[in-house]
């Protein structure tokens, strides 16, 4: 179990050196995105003027404060964060790949695991997932130093974010480049687990 | 009930309360949560669970050293409503002073607006759509008394419900198999320690509701009926035989609880229904007298 710092972007060398069970925190910009910005993006044919390659995206949707022009010196994009947490990442699962291919992102951060097509995509195209706390909001946004600019905001408050972070972990590799998912290994261990929990309550499995 | 207390209900104070309720619930956990979080962190065997409850208990501090939220989801806003008797109130305006309520909290705190019309979705960044905030109205048996309490139900969770129409053949046995594959199944998802609400019996809709009910019930307290209250203690202990612990990261503490809520059903039938709570289990009261409000959870 090795813990990593980095300064986002990211190369291929520096994800594929990561392994699930390891920590990872990170400082610099972190991207936020959700079902509504992926499904424009890879439904609907919009585009980011944003550069993604070797970038970490978190799925988000913050609440936030609008500011007055007066205070852009301190919000640039408009926006105050007010509460920045992750969503559950399983509906966004047939989006990894194409982030990957398309985009260039090389870190998926989120809760409650990927699937095997994730899991494939990180190989292939050198990724990983980190696993940050679901509902630990009011922590994680002491972790984010600005909004620093938004894109696709008709979508807002699923825009496509653009955060100045510090400090953001430490967060938990989930999933690797090389086969690795703490997700899957629960799950077999439930799996594995059922008869017998079911037997425990008088039900033949 | 002449000399019972008795209550008119101000609407403005209704609207006021709804608003507050909203941004306290998504702030402050109630004590039963955190009794249950402190719970799980005495009989937790895994290392990185410990840690993972460790950093929820942290939030929970921060939460209200910062005066933040708890978690970024809004959640859908549901409000039950439990009106005494000797209380007039119109029902009509009450509804509508609810909707204000959750429009104002959305607006004034901000608060991120998690509602979109289902077809459209379109977000009138107001909390609100139609049928949503959902209103369930009940009545008890307290004089004078009215009750309004709020829970910012998130989708994560939320997701994780599930019903099945089983028949009479199919027994309890299948009932409890269907909770245990239903908790497997979401996993991580559904940001685990969970309360596990189930509905047993009544029609699909009531089950469902049961479910809800079920999910949404204090910390610590039992079903009204011996054979549901059985029933918890049992799926309760199977659940956390899973390991599948904290955030679906491996543990003992899969749930804080399996609730079970039970209804009369037909003779055909055997229906039951999951419906999940996430940990941040968010919810806040305000109870209305001829004395005032107070608020608790």
């Amino acid at each position: 179990m090795t813990h990593h710092d980095f300064t986002m972007p990211i190369s291929d060398a520096q994800v594929r050196a990561l392994r699930a069970g390891d920590t990872v925190t990170l400082d610099g910009t972190l991207f936020g995105i959700r079902d509504a910005t992926q499904i424009a993006m890879f439904d609907r044919g919009r585009t980011t003027r944003f550069d993604l390659r070797g970038h970490a995206v978190i799925h988000t949707a913050p609440n936030v404060r609008k500011v007055p022009p007066a205070e852009h010196n301190l919000h640039p994009a408009g926006y105050a964060p007010v509460c920045i947490g992750t969503t559950t990442s399983d509906r966004m699962e047939r989006f990894t790949r194409p982030l990957m291919a398309q985009y260039g992102v090389r870190l998926v951060i989120g809760k409650g695991g990927l699937r095997q097509g994730s899991l494939d995509a990180f190989r292939d195209l050198g990724g990983a997932y980190l696993a940050i706390i679901g509902g630990t909001a009011a922590l994680e946004t002491t972790w984010i130093e600005q909004i620093e600019d938004v894109d696709l905001d008709d979508l807002n408050p699923e825009s496509l974010w653009k955060f100045r972070v510090k400090g953001f972990g430490p967060l938990l590799v989930g999933m690797d480049s090389h086969g690795g998912s703490l997700y899957s290994a629960v799950q077999k261990t439930a799996a594995d687990r059922r008869a017998a929990a079911l037997a425990s309550i008088g039900v033949k499995a | 009930m002449a000399d019972a207390p008795r209550l008119i209900v101000d609407i403005p104070a209704v609207e006021e309360a709804a608003k507050l309720l909203y941004i306290r619930a998504l702030k402050i956990l109630p004590d039963d949560v955190k009794a249950g979080f402190a719970r799980l962190d005495r009989g937790e065997s895994d290392a990185t669970a410990r840690t993972i409850l460790a950093t929820m208990i942290e939030n929970i501090a921060v939460a209200e050293r910062t005066e933040n939220l708890l978690c970024q989801d809004t959640g859908i806003p549901i409000y039950n409503v439990a009106i005494g008797r000797n209380v007039e109130v119109d029902g009509v305006a009450l509804k509508a002073a609810i909707g204000r309520g959750v429009a104002r909290a959305t607006r004034e705190h901000p608060l991120r607006s998690s509602v979109v019309h289902p077809i459209t979705r379109k977000n009138n960044h107001d909390s609100s759509g139609r049928f949503v905030p959902v209103i369930n109205i009940d009545f008890i048996d307290e004089p004078g008394v009215l009750r309004l309490e709020m829970i910012p139900k998130g989708s994560g969770s939320e997701n994780g419900s599930f019903l099945k129409m089983l028949i009479p053949a199919d027994g309890i046995d299948a009932v409890k198999a269907f909770v245990i594959d239903r908790v497997i199944e979401a996993g991580g998802k559904v940001c685990p320690p969970t309360i596990v609400g189930v509905g047993v019996g009544g029609t699909s809709d009531l089950c469902m509701h049961l479910a809800k009910v079920a999910a949404t019930r204090a910390l610590g307290t039992v079903c009204g009926d011996p054979e549901g209250a059985k029933l918890e203690g049992e799926l309760s202990r199977a659940v956390n035989s899973l390991g599948i612990g904290p955030q679906g990261l491996g543990g003992d503490s899969t749930a804080f609880a399996v609730h079970v809520e039970t209804a009369a059903t037909h003779i055909t039938m055997n229906p039951v229904a999951v419906n999940i709570q996430c940990h941040s289990a968010r919810r806040a009261t305000a109870t209305f007298t001829a004395l005032g409000v107070e608020v608790g959870f």
